[in-house]
């Protein structure tokens, strides 16, 4: 069953179109990896599947709620769809535990004692258990960045979109990230994952959107990607950032 | 020149015959304190809600609050004195209109009014400052997690702006309790009012101003104080500002 579903969307700036004619579908279960060169229109792809980004042409179902609708209550909607930034995007004012609690409460209307189990619960997953009390300045980016995983989880989402979650982070870190999320896909969470790790995708993606210039130019499974990339410019996007 | 110094002024009986020098002066000091907290806690919350409108995505919510400021930032504030004190009641009905002539202490509500709307202006300048320099995925991870645009606002983008602009907002606050002696223009009997008052009557113009000025200093320097000791109290740990997040 098609959990996402992107039909022929389109999208301008002004004059200039990032979007241009995408179509895909993510299963439930699935993890699908988005990957193409910066300014092809991935991280603006997957901002369209929570209402972030809107668009002028084309239909995005989740769940079979139309995101582009005017008649669907998107913060609703988007409180079922958990989102992961490249900058980890915390609130800097708020305790680590204040951060996963604020949306169960305001959002979900749990109260606090429901929520600071659930928050407690997934700080303990990501390994950070410890850093409740902390503020996030006070973390480093990878456990920041867990940290952001464990507020979106709070939600109980019915898919998790990633937005490059380790392109901000130093080297030594990613690991930590890469490692929370390879455990998430393999527990059968709906994944979409802009991202150039190419590790991650070789080990959990079932499918792999490769994108350029707004255009959806390959979308395949894992190993066909890997095996034979059909376009040239997949080709030559992966000979260059594997070669490394 | 030929001044005859005379600290002993404050203890002799002011003309007016409400008690000493001294005791109109406290008497100056408590409305200068009263007007300007009012005026200031008047400017807080309007100014706070019209900064957070000003950064709304509805084109006409924002014409109409940039208009807003301008119009009570453009006007000098005398003339806005002038306006609500003077104008105000010629333009409303004449039931009004007199009502608001003979309302006891309408010079402290007048000034309050005309200081407050003045000084909102510019709170909402910094308060639109404030949030729109916040990094642009805070709103979009709030909005991501499902929190309206009110919620958004509420528990994230205000408190975080708010924390930002603690400094600017110290010096408004110190700018009102200065302002606040244009309301002697409209016979708020203030603290500039009360050395104006002593000055005319006892001639010991440096004694009177000595004695306004030390008073505006003690105020201010309490503001001062108090605003560093809010400015910890909300410091929150291990920020540090960053700049625009890349993207």
């Amino acid at each position: 069953m098609a959990m996402i579903e992107i039909r022929h969307v389109s999208k301008w700036y002004g004059e200039f179109q990032v979007l241009s004619d995408c179509s895909t579908e993510v299963n439930q279960g699935d993890v699908v990896v988005v990957c193409g060169p910066s300014g092809s229109g991935k991280s603006t792809l997957i901002k369209c599947v929570n209402g972030l980004e809107p668009f002028q042409q084309g239909e995005v179902i989740v769940d079979n709620i139309s995101v582009g609708d005017p008649k669907t209550r998107l913060p609703a909607l988007r409180a079922r769809i958990g989102m992961v930034f490249q900058n980890f995007e915390l609130f800097p004012h708020m305790t680590v535990l204040d951060n996963l609690n604020l949306a169960q409460i305001k959002v979900l209307g749990r109260d606090l004692a429901a929520a600071q189990e659930r928050s407690r619960a997934l700080l303990k997953r990501v390994g950070l258990e410890a850093q409740a009390p902390k503020h996030p300045g006070q973390l480093s980016g990878g456990q920041q960045q867990r940290v952001a995983i464990a507020r979106a989880l709070a939600m109980d989402p019915i898919a998790m979109l990633f937005d490059e979650p380790t392109s901000a982070l130093d080297p030594e870190m990613i690991n930590e990230v890469l490692e929370v999320m390879v455990a998430l896909a393999n527990e059968g969470m709906t994944m979409m994952v802009v991202t150039h790790e190419m590790g991650f995708a070789r080990q959990v993606a079932d499918r792999v959107i490769f994108m350029d210039e707004g255009r959806i130019v390959e979308d395949a499974t894992r190993d066909e990607f890997f095996g034979s990339p059909r376009s040239e410019r997949a080709q030559q996007f992966l000979s260059k950032i594997l070669r490394h | 020149m030929h001044y005859h110094w005379n600290w002993g002024i404050f203890f002799e009986m002011s003309p007016e015959g409400t008690g000493t020098y001294l005791e109109t002066f406290v008497w100056g000091f408590g409305w200068t304190v009263a007007t300007s907290l009012s005026a200031w806690i008047m400017a807080l919350v309007l100014g706070c809600i019209v900064g957070v409108l000003r950064t709304t995505s509805s084109p006409w919510v924002v014409r109409i609050a940039n208009g807003y400021v301008e119009l009570f930032r453009n006007i000098p504030l005398i003339v806005q004195m002038f306006l609500w004190y003077f104008v105000l009641p010629e333009l409303v009905p004449v039931g009004i209109g007199d009502w608001l002539k003979q309302l006891p202490d309408a010079a402290f509500y007048n000034a309050v009014i005309a200081l407050g709307f003045f000084t909102s202006a510019r709170v909402a300048e910094q308060v639109r400052a404030g949030i729109q320099s916040i990094p642009r995925g805070q709103r979009a991870a709030a909005t991501a997690l499902g929190l309206t645009g009110l919620q958004t606002y509420r528990y994230v983008l205000v408190p975080m702006a708010l924390r930002i602009i603690v400094p600017p907002l110290t010096s408004e606050f110190m700018n009102v309790v200065k302002n606040s002696a244009v309301g002697l223009t409209i016979g708020l009997v203030e603290l500039t009012g009360r050395a104006r008052a002593m000055q005319e009557f006892s001639f010991q113009v440096f004694e009177a101003f000595t004695a306004a000025t030390l008073a505006y200093v003690l105020i201010t320097i309490s503001i001062v104080l108090l605003m560093r000791w809010l400015e910890r109290r909300v410091a929150i740990p291990g920020f540090i500002a960053r700049a625009g997040a890349a993207h």
